[in-house]
């Protein structure tokens, strides 16, 4: 779930620009808006997220990749912000959780894991509805094997599976009959 | 009346969770905010013999580097105590850096503060410690020659021991005879949430956001630790993510924290990293169990005998305490618990959720798989046939309801007419094999008083407050519904504030105690507050309800009125605008009933698993759960269930996958991070069924025993006792490896 960057990067440089090691302005689209921001080359996207732009919904579970909490998605992918370097991302649309409200009304999804009680300390729940919505769009949500399986990229130590599950199904469903 | 226990409404703080909105305690921003970070001793025993931090320090953006040798001493000494007692909990009797000695690998012996969390972390890295290497012991195989048996567990709270009858001569004279023995791997706790906490000096006085089980053991434990009046002490928790126990207790890194900030004048943030957690807030200890039941051969026990082996630190007694089951459950004239340790270089360890008794549980339940095995008995009928009327002193359970989940599991989960042989059933490649549990957890009742607030505003409103903190039980949730039911107040107009210890204070929230006390202590302000309105009522002369009886009186939808003639009546907010009232208020108080009340405290519970087992690569695959439970009242089905349906799964998980080794060479754990330290995924997890069987309990605090462990008892055992259905071979460690479950090759 990285971002190829190399043959983008590849096309835009002929001689590579050295930015860093100190900080320095990065653009960052987050959620729409524009932010211009302060960052060392080596600040992780979900670090720039977190503790300089305030949008702390994004989790930090482990740090290393191995338990969702931190799922964005960059340009529509899901992606692990936490391994992720915010300067890789100018240029690009990042999609957090608090950017998943439109005018105030809550996603379908969102509405969901409340209904299924689909959480219950919450910290790992922004990132499991982060990738519930985008398994439905990446066509890995049509059977329950594929959902359980597409979903295991994220942990939930409270252990919220069979609601999450359900929850998807239901998303998933009432798109289907409109 | 009534109208919101018992209903299964959405969390209070759902909208806040699912928006990214609930703030945990690392995500708190304040001015001025400086990053620390934790060096951990690479070494499990020996010396810190020099600390260059010369590196470190030249690096951009640091503040100061602490180490022994510049850290200020402590002002009091750390006692291993649980904090449900309401005391100073440190979660081990010792404090790091305060001399050159390590006892165990990750033990903090440097601490960076920076302007980042990037430059700390660097700086953290260039710390040079030179250490002195001593031999140690990480291992229970390390440490057979140096065994003891432990006179005191949890800080001396219990006895090691717990004997009634003869169990040597019952044993020997049994007709039947199981004898099994097991090894247990530790248990890392892994919430999502790694600990952290932020800490802020104003004059003189210590703010710390923590993330803690206890705000109110937080406030103790440092104040004790620093010499502080506990009222300049103020903790601040308003999320956690996730407990399971690794929070209940108050670690180093909380007062290193506080230290940190004193030191460089500012706010810092100490935040442990996922890989730190596994040697900063406890463990569930790596531990030996061994069990021997004598029988009659119609079935009925006639002796158990359960013994305890674990590695616990140089400085306490740890031992979770595996026998409270084993000792009460089953209706046996002779019993033999004990627990017995080896001091090892690993910190002490400590609750983990189902503590002792998950796998005390288990050891139990796989002997009496066995047993029904060796009797030719339905493994139901042979709980039914032992469960016991009373606790062993001959008092009655306080509720029982153990009989009703072992028939409503076996009737929910089609268990009649299964057929026991093993290696029977196939699907394919498959082997199929169901086992069964049955289940039981102590009631905890060493708390002390509990208190909470109660504010009615003259708009009809109310807020209900006490110190409690929410880390996915729900309490915020139920303690609103109590509150509305006694104020006789609509939900939607009873807000509910915790998580500050400015507020009334409660006990940490562990052993499945919370919703109950705090539900009380809820319950006593609301109740108070009630009365106290309707006693102005019936004294009011120009209330519709003056010289009314206040015992006639009941309060609905925030209307008081006589419970014969609803019509009669008025409500708060009319009564408080005509004395002018803007606000009024009251506290309560619960007090648990005495130790030695005189009934016996057990939750119960039923469990049941399906399992698919490929015998040739030794994969075990869990295709169903039923689990049945007891747990008194149920202040709210949806989240009671979701609590109990994540303690299955914990149960699933340590039968399957939890287990982490010690590399004895280097004195530190195998697994460190959640890619090797395996917790069960989406995929990992079948559907589960959860059932309530009601009992009425009126000695335990609204009839409420709670949810956070039964759940997780005798899951794994249901589990393990269907996988041995399933292939036929008893395997006696967990987790239950492939390398373990796949058949042996066939001898040529």
């Amino acid at each position: 779930m990285g971002i190829d960057l190399t043959a983008e990067a590849a096309s835009r440089h002929q001689a590579p620009t050295v930015r860093g090691p100190s900080e320095e302005p990065v653009v960052l689209t987050i959620n729409g808006t524009h932010h211009t921001v302060g960052l060392e080359p080596r600040v992780s996207l979900l670090d720039a997220l977190r503790d300089r732009l305030g949008l702390t919904g994004s989790k930090k579970g482990c740090d290393q990749g191995t338990c969702g909490a931190c799922t964005v998605w960059v340009d529509g992918r899901r992606v692990l912000a936490c391994l992720t370097l915010a300067i890789a991302c100018e240029g690009r649309q990042v999609t957090t959780i608090e950017g998943l409200a439109a005018d105030g009304e809550p996603h379908p999804m969102q509405r969901a894991f409340v209904e299924h009680d689909a959480f219950q300390c919450g910290y790992c729940t922004p990132g499991q509805i982060m990738s519930a919505i985008a398994l439905i769009e990446e066509g890995n949500a049509e059977t329950d094997e594929d959902i359980a399986e597409f979903m295991s990229g994220n942990i939930c130590r409270c252990a919220a599976y069979p609601g999450i599950r359900q929850a998807i199904k239901d998303v998933r469903d009432a798109r289907e009959r409109p | 009346m009534n109208t919101a226990i018992g209903r299964p409404v959405d969390r209070v703080d759902s909208q806040a969770k699912v928006t990214g909105g609930a703030r945990y305690t690392a995500e708190i921003s304040l001015p001025g905010l400086t990053y620390a970070a934790v060096v951990g001793a690479r070494i499990p025993s020996g010396r810190v013999e020099a600390v260059d931090a010369s590196r470190a320090l030249a690096a951009g953006g640091v503040l100061a580097v602490l180490t022994h040798e510049n850290l200020p001493e402590i002002a009091g000494q750390p006692h291993l105590l649980p904090s449900l007692l309401g005391a100073a909990a440190p979660g081990q009797s010792f404090f790091p850096m305060q001399d050159a000695a390590v006892h165990y690998a990750g033990q903090p012996v440097a601490l960076v503060v920076a302007e980042s969390h990037e430059q700390a972390q660097y700086a953290a890295s260039l710390v040079d410690v030179t250490y002195r290497r001593e031999p140690s012991i990480t291992s229970i195989d390390e440490g057979r020659d140096r065994v003891y048996e432990a006179q005191r567990l949890f800080g001396g709270l219990m006895p090691g021991r717990d004997e009634r009858g003869d169990v040597e001569t019952a044993l020997a004279e049994a007709p039947v005879r199981i004898e099994a023995g097991y090894r247990f791997a530790a248990n890392h706790h892994n919430a999502l949430e790694p600990p952290a906490t932020t800490a802020v000096w104003q004059d003189g006085r210590l703010t710390l956001y923590d993330s803690t089980m206890g705000i109110r053991a937080t406030q103790l434990t440092v104040a004790h630790l620093l010499g502080l009046p506990l009222s300049h002490v103020r903790v601040i928790t308003h999320f956690v993510g996730g407990g399971f126990g690794s929070k209940a207790m108050t670690w180093p890194h909380v007062t290193l924290a506080a230290m940190a900030a004193r030191h460089v004048g500012r706010p810092v943030r100490l935040a442990l990293t996922r890989a730190q957690t596994y040697t900063s807030n406890g463990h569930r200890e790596e531990q030996e169990q061994s069990i021997s039941l004598g029988a009659t051969r119609d079935g009925r026990l006639t002796a158990i005998r359960h013994h305890k082996l674990s590695i616990t630190s140089r400085f306490d007694d740890w031992a979770e305490p595996a026998t409270g089951v084993s000792s009460q459950l089953y209706d046996v004239e002779h019993y033999e618990g004990v627990h017995s340790l080896i001091q090892g270089n690993t910190m002490t360890p400590t609750f983990t959720r189902g503590p002792g008794e998950t796998l005390g549980v288990f050891t139990l339940e796989t002997a009496m798989d066995e047993l029904a095995y060796e009797l030719g008995v339905d493994p139901v009928e042979l709980r039914l046939r032992n469960h016991a009327g009373a606790d062993p002193r001959g008092n009655p359970w306080s509720s029982d309801g153990l009989a009703e989940c072992l028939r409503l599991g076996a009737e929910r989960f089609g268990w009649h007419g299964r057929d026991p042989r093993p290696r029977a059933r196939r699907d394919g490649d498959w082997l199929i094999g169901t086992g069964m549990a049955a289940a039981a957890y102590p009631v905890a009742f060493f708390m002390p008083e509990q208190r909470a607030r109660a504010r009615v505003y003259e708009d009809g409103s109310a807020v209900v407050q006490t110190g409690t903190q929410e880390f996915g039980t729900g309490v915020l949730t139920v303690a609103t519904q109590v509150a509305a039911d006694a104020l006789g107040l609509p939900l939607e107009s009873v807000r509910f504030e915790a998580g500050d210890t400015d507020l009334p204070n409660t006990s940490a929230a562990v052993g499945s105690a919370g919703a109950g006390m705090v539900s009380a202590a809820v319950h006593a302000a609301a109740t108070a507050l009630r009365d106290r309105l309707v006693a102005m009522a019936v004294a009011d002369a120009a209330s519709p309800l003056h010289g009314a009886d206040p015992a006639a009186v009941d309060v609905a939808d925030g209307r008081m009125r006589l419970r014969d003639r609803p019509g009669t009546g008025e409500s708060y907010a009319d009564l408080m605008i005509r004395h002018r009232l803007a606000d009024t208020e009251a506290v309560g108080s619960w007090t648990p009933p005495p130790l030695d009340t005189p009934h016996g405290l057990l939750t119960f519970g039923a469990q049941f698993a399906e399992v698919a087992v490929d015998p040739d690569l030794g994969l075990v695959r869990v295709r169903r759960m039923v689990g049945v439970f007891a747990p008194g009242r149920v202040l709210n089905p949806k989240l009671a269930r979701s609590q109990l349906v994540g303690g299955m799964v914990w149960g699933l998980s340590q039968a399957l996958l939890e287990g982490n080794e010690m590399d004895t060479r280097h004195g530190r754990w195998g697994a460190s991070n959640l890619g090797e330290y395996l917790v069960p995924v989406n995929a990992d997890i079948p559907e589960i069924t959860v059932e309530f069987v009601e009992v009425e309990d009126d000695v335990v605090p609204l009839g409420i025993k709670g949810v956070g462990e039964i759940g997780q008892v005798g899951a794994a055992a249901a589990v393990a006792n269907a996988v041995f259905h399933a292939t036929g071979r008893r395997l006696r460690r967990l987790p239950l490896a492939a390398e373990l479950v796949m058949d042996p090759p066939a001898s040529s």
